[in-house]
């Protein structure tokens, strides 16, 4: 089972970039959201990491970033941010495989691959929505606003 | 999360018959290939079953990947101030493979529209937010991919055939 609301996001640092390493914990004081997805290259018109490619300014209008992490080499990451110019950072959970996806009860042990699960973390780093998606399904991202959206009418 | 979010009104393109109890919304963009795919499969269910159901059109442009998206909904909104917005979507959707952002003054010659009227409305504020609004009507939907369809307000599986749309008509 993937984890839930209310559980601390487990911190780890990934490859965001070839030289670059980006650690959950460093985004503290913003919401993050963690969209684990199964490979780079789907070929569907708005799948899923187009989707919230497009999305950033909604996202950020609540004060939150939006993270990808795959199994995918951090080289394989960079060719696909500039084939599809996505904004945003995909972490590379490579080396030992998994271990982030893991973590989060988010790892496909019979394909060796995230499974597509989304995280939204709040501003102190606790787990306040998760959401996991049936294989091959792209999960869109009405879920995502409105979690964030509800936790915004929390806060005031 | 298969809900259509924003309920259909008079900000939206419709066609089809406003009168019945049956709406299909569809959320699409003009550069995406498996919108053109549905594009004549939705012609050939308006001239099928036209009489029974209304047809809504919203904006899904995905404009990262599809950089003359956006500006090719702005020339069909654009398009429906002068009452051609049906006329520019089609023209769109049938010369795809041709659309560039410079090639949008052309469309709308074809369809021998004002061009002043219409180069000053493709680029106002009005319709920009009505693109906008009707993209994020869409991601509060659920709209996963283009094109994505909702009947009566429930998200449609369409699975790329004719059949899968005139089921849905069909059955309601």
């Amino acid at each position: 089972m993937i984890l839930q609301n209310g559980v601390i996001a487990p911190d780890f640092k990934l490859y965001a970039t070839p030289d670059q390493k980006l650690q959950l914990s460093e985004l503290r004081g913003k919401r993050v959201i963690l969209a684990f997805y199964p490979a780079d290259w789907s070929p569907v018109c708005g799948d899923q990491m187009a989707l919230y490619n497009e999305m950033l300014k909604y996202f950020h209008k609540y004060n939150a970033e939006i993270i990808g992490i795959s199994v995918d080499s951090k080289w394989c990451h960079l060719a696909f941010e500039e084939s599809r110019n996505l904004h945003f950072p995909l972490l590379s959970d490579f080396e030992p495989k998994g271990l982030v996806a893991k973590m989060y009860g988010a790892y496909n042990d019979d394909e060796g691959q995230s499974r597509r699960a989304l995280f939204v973390i709040d501003e102190a780093g606790v787990i306040q929505w998760s959401y996991l998606s049936p294989e091959g399904i792209n999960p869109g991202a009405d879920g995502i606003l409105d979690a964030l959206e509800k936790m915004s009418n929390v806060n005031s | 999360m298969t809900n259509l979010w924003r309920t259909v009104s008079e900000n939206d393109q419709i066609t089809g018959n406003p009168a019945s109890s049956i709406t299909l919304v569809e959320y699409g963009d003009y550069q995406c290939p498996h919108c053109a795919h549905a594009h004549p499969l939705v012609k050939r269910l308006l001239a099928e079953r036209g009489t029974v159901f209304l047809f809504v059109f919203r904006n899904f442009p995905l404009q990262k990947i599809h950089p003359a998206a956006f500006m090719a909904a702005a020339a069909a909104e654009a398009a429906g101030r002068q009452g051609s917005f049906w006329a520019m979507h089609d023209f769109i959707f049938e010369n795809q493979k041709k659309l560039m952002v410079k090639k949008l003054p052309e469309f709308a010659a074809a369809l021998e529209l004002n061009m002043e009227q219409f180069l000053l409305d493709l680029e106002s504020d009005d319709i920009k937010n009505k693109i906008e609004s009707d993209f994020e009507s869409g991601i509060r939907s659920g709209v996963n991919a283009t094109p994505t369809f909702y009947i009566n307000g429930e998200k449609l599986t369409y699975d790329t055939t004719y059949e899968s749309l005139l089921k849905a008509i069909d059955l309601h």
